[in-house]
Order: structure tokens, then sequence, then C-alpha cells
């Protein structure tokens, strides 16, 4: 109990000083505006890959429709900004309602389906709500939504992204947590322990589309326009390869997937032509040696180094 | 108290055209041990998927504790009081020793979802409670210095323990035991035997088990079910049972 405080504690300490460190070499700027892009993005596809892992990692329960939810928070929060002139972080709010609000309508009929079967209705889905968007012509429609407020910036992206690992890992370690986690183990044996198993199946859907709405808003406030074509199945893909290639079931190995994901695409952002090419090569390789993802089911606080860390700084 | 702790009166269900259990009459007072036997395939384990909600009785009812089980859901049972094992091991094989059991307090934690988010309240008191009682469980089934390995990697018997261990942490009144000495060894079986024993006492449960391991049932059963092709063909003491033709007819065959 204490060592959880106290690896609570150290990670915040970690936050707050990686935080300082990057907003000051963006302050003076050493990182050019590129790479702050760059960090930016990556903070909001933690928020995503991490949100993804909450369904598809702990309660096992396979969704494609990321993206989806991504767009109802992103076109509240910008509807909300633009037309109605609220703060920032009321339609960032919003957008969490409103994509949580719609996971829990979709999850409560699709996740009686399984395996295959979910991912395909998921899919479906997250395009229904693609073209639904493209349809309106009060945000736009395909042409995009424009004239937004550059609202977003590293520093909200930064703290929104620490908020987002403390709810979820607290949620992973509580009986909650468990509960999830033991229906991606065996879910008639978590039925028969007493776990309500399509309760915490929605709950797992509807906390991580509401994530993903905060992540929406976030991404459409970094940007002057934004449309449907953001948001399609391929972006909804390209989470889920952050999370399998972290570990499915690691909140680490979300943040890392997330990292290595965005960082490949931005090293490669003038060879398009072979990002899709190194993509795929790395995640053929991982499959082959380390089909679990990079780090399975581990934590960083779980780890060897972490302890040792931990016991030489109590000496 | 007069009244059983559990009683299934003419409870019945049929697949298709097949009637796998019908008109299953069963008792069971607060206390007792009891054993369910019978041949292969005879229905048991489906008269254990009646009780616990997994199936639901096409006819008759089935009450627990004064109150009419069926049509529950399988959790909701098991949160009125009746918790089990597997006759194929079911665990959370992922998962560590220790981690299989916490779960199983699942419905007996009071902290809310905010509390967790936040990690305030009653959280941090009442997961130490969750993470006490259960080393305290393992360490009643020799448990305790494998809690934090991976459910999957123990020796079957070691398996077969975990998943009694699990079923008491949801503080069960009644536990059902299916087939819980399948697979052991002699001794092994003795010493579940012993322990099946010890544990009724410790937790003050009632007890229905599965079972083939005839010295298992006659030793520590107070009375018997017979079940063959859905329909209970005896019941009684095991010295009524064993000098039962029916039974016996059943069991060897040939003409009773």
């Amino acid at each position: 109990m204490n060592l959880l405080r106290k690896n609570d504690l150290i990670m915040l300490a970690f936050g707050i000083v990686l935080f300082a460190v990057l907003q000051g070499l963006i302050s003076t700027k050493i990182i050019g505006s590129f790479w702050e892009l760059n960090l930016i993005i990556i903070g909001i596809n933690v928020i995503m890959s991490v949100s993804l892992n909450l369904i598809n990692g702990y309660t096992g329960q396979f969704s494609l429709g990321h993206a989806g939810f991504m767009a109802v928070g992103a076109y509240v929060g910008v509807v909300l900004t633009t037309f109605f002139k609220l703060p920032f972080i009321v339609a960032l709010a919003a957008g969490a309602l409103a994509a949580g609000f719609l996971g829990f309508l979709i999850g409560l009929p699709t996740l009686r389906l399984r395996g295959d079967y979910l991912a395909i209705a998921t899919l479906g889905l997250g395009e229904i709500i693609r073209i639904v968007i493209m349809n309106i012509d009060y945000v736009g429609g395909a042409a995009g939504f424009q004239g937004i407020t550059h609202y977003t910036n590293f520093a909200w992206v930064f703290i929104i992204m620490l908020i987002t690992l403390f709810v979820i890992k607290n949620f992973i370690n509580s009986s909650h947590g468990r509960a999830c986690i033991a229906i991606r183990e065996n879910e008639i044996a978590a039925e028969a322990m007493g776990i309500n198993t399509t309760k915490y199946k929605v709950m797992a859907f509807t906390m991580g589309a509401a994530f993903a709405g905060i992540a929406g808003g976030l991404f459409a406030h970094n940007f002057y326009i934004i449309s449907p074509s953001s948001f399609t199945f391929l972006s909804s893909f390209n989470y889920l390869i952050m999370v399998v290639m972290g570990g499915m079931g690691s909140i680490t190995g979300s943040i890392a997937g997330a990292f290595v994901v965005t960082f490949i695409s931005a090293a490669l952002a003038n060879w398009p032509e072979f990002r899709m090419i190194i993509y795929a090569l790395v995640l053929i390789l991982l499959m082959f040696y380390r089909p679990q993802g990079l780090f399975g089911y581990m934590e960083i606080t779980n780890m060897g180094i972490f302890r040792r860390i931990l016991k030489r700084g109590r000496e | 108290m007069s009244e059983a702790l559990l009683r299934a009166d003419k409870a019945s269900i049929v697949f298709g055209g097949l009637k796998a259990v019908s008109d299953f009459n069963l008792y069971i007072n607060r206390g007792e041990l009891v054993g369910l036997i019978g041949p292969n395939g005879a229905g048991k384990t489906t008269a254990f998927n009646l009780i616990t909600g997994v199936y639901q009785p096409t006819s008759g009812d089935i009450m627990f504790d004064g109150r009419s089980i069926a049509g529950k859901k399988p959790y909701e049972i098991t949160q009125a009081g009746i918790a089990r094992t597997f006759q194929n091991i079911r665990l959370f094989s992922e998962l560590s020793v220790l981690d299989n059991v916490k779960i199983a307090y699942h419905s007996h934690v009071k902290y809310g979802l905010m509390e967790t988010f936040a990690r305030v309240g009653r959280y941090f008191k009442e997961e130490k409670e969750i993470e006490d009682e259960a080393m305290r469980l393992l360490k009643i089934f020799k448990l305790e210095d494998k809690a934090d390995e991976q459910a999957k990697n123990l020796p079957y018997g070691a398996q077969r323990r975990l998943e009694i261990a699990r079923a008491l942490a949801a503080k069960p009144k009644l536990l059902l035991l299916d087939e819980p000495a399948a697979g052991m060894n002699p001794q092994e079986t003795k010493e579940l035997m012993e322990m099946i024993s010890w544990i009724r006492k410790e937790f003050g449960l009632t007890v229905l088990l599965i079972e083939h391991d005839m010295s298992l049932v006659m030793g520590i059963c107070e009375r018997i079910y017979v079940l063959e092709y859905g329909i209970i063909i005896a019941k009684g003491t095991p010295a009524e049972i064993q000098q039962d033709p029916e039974v016996i007819r059943a069991y060897l065959g040939g003409e009773a």
C-alpha cells in the first residue's frame, strides 16, 4: 500500500520534471515548431492508445471504432468553442461526455458480440459516425469545419494526458479494474465470481470512449480546420497498432507504443512511401519475436530496474 | 432452522428434444455436506449449471435461502451466496495466484468509482483488507508462497485448490464443488477430503459436491443423490446408497 502511494508520487514527480524540461525547451525554441507539434500529437496519441487499451487490452473486447469517438469529441468541442464561444475546458468536458454517452449507447447492444463479430460491428459504427458527420452541413460536411481557434498547446495536452494516465491506472488497480481483467481472462469464471460482466464491459467501453472524446477535443483545437477524413478506420487502426505494439494490458506499453509509432511517422515524414513499409516490417518482426508486445502485461513500476532505483533512493 | 438452504423443486431443462435433467428434486439443509454422483453424462454438471444460473430451468423452481433463484443471472446467484468450482478448471490463468483470489472479493467491495479514480476514502483500507484476507485464504490452501506466480504455472492439484480458495473468497453460504478430486492421486485426494471437512467447519459452509472418486464421496458426504439419464434414481446415506440395487445396476450394468 505504501509502495503504491510512493510509486504514484515518483511518477508524478517524474511527470512534472519531464513537463518542465520539455516546456522549457519549447519556450526557448530549442524544440522547433515541427517537433513541438509532434510532442502534442504524441500526447494525444497516448490518451487514445491508453483508453483503447482499457477496452481492447484490459477488458479484452476488440474494438476497432476508436477514431469515431474521437470524432464526436472533436466536433462537439469545436462547435461549442466556435459557435457558442464557450471556454476550451467546457468544450473538452462536453466532448468527453458526448463521446462517453455514445459509447454507452453503442456498447450496450454491441458488447453482446464476441471476438471478430464485435470488431466488425465497432468498425462499422466508427464509419457510421464519420459518415453522419460528413453529411451534417452545420459542421461543414465533407469539406471540414473551418475557423477553429487554436487553443491546444503542449501544456494542455501534457496535463490532460497525466490525468488520463492516473485515472486509468487507478481504475485498473481496483476491484473494478480487476473485474474487467477477469472478463478478459475467462468470462464464465468472472460471472461465477459475482461480476456483472455486461456492466463492466459497458463501463470500460464508455470510459474508453470518453477519453477518446477528450483526445478528439485536443486534436481539433490544434488545427484551424478539421475534416471527417481525419477519423477514418485507418486512424482507428493506427491506435490499435500502438496498443498491440506496446502490449495489450500495459499502460507503460501504450505510452511506448504511441511514442514509437508517432516518432516513426514523424521521422519518416519526408519519405511517406517508406513509412508504411517500415511500419509493416516493425509489426511483422514484433509478432515474430515478441507477440505479447514490447511490454506484455508489465508496467514500468513493477520492473526490477524501477524497484532497484526505489531501494537505492531509500538508502 | 427447519427450512432447507437449497431446494430444487421439479427443476427440468430441455435442450432441443433432449431432457438433460428432469424433475430434479433436491434439498440441502444448512451445514450439510451432500454428494451428487452418477455415471458419465448423467447430467450432474448440468444440474450444477441449473443451480448457478448458467442455464435457466425450462420448468420447475430452485429456492435458495428462502428466495427463488430460477432465472437469475450467474453473478446475481453468486452475490446471493452460492459459489462454485469448475470441472474443467477455469482459473484466470494469466493472472497471479493472488489476483485470482482478489477478484472474487468483487461483490463485497464498497468503494465506488469516484473513490477509485481519486484514490480517496475507503479505497486503501478496503484494498488492504482484500489483500490480507486473500493471503489468509492462500495460506489455508498452502499456496501463500506461490502468490505471485501465474496461475497457469501451478501444478494441477494446486490449481484445483486455488479454484476452491477463489470460490471461498466470494464468501458463499453454499459451496458447489464440481469434481474437486479429478486428476488427483490418492494422497492428494485424502488431503483434499480433510481440507473440505475443515473448511466446512471453519467457514460454516454448506457443501454440495460432484465426484467420481467413491472413497471421497463415501468418506465425507452425509447424504448422497444418484443421478442417471437426468433423473434421480436414489438418495440416502452412503451406507444406503452402497446397498441400493438401482445404483449398482447404473454403475455396473446388468439386470437389477
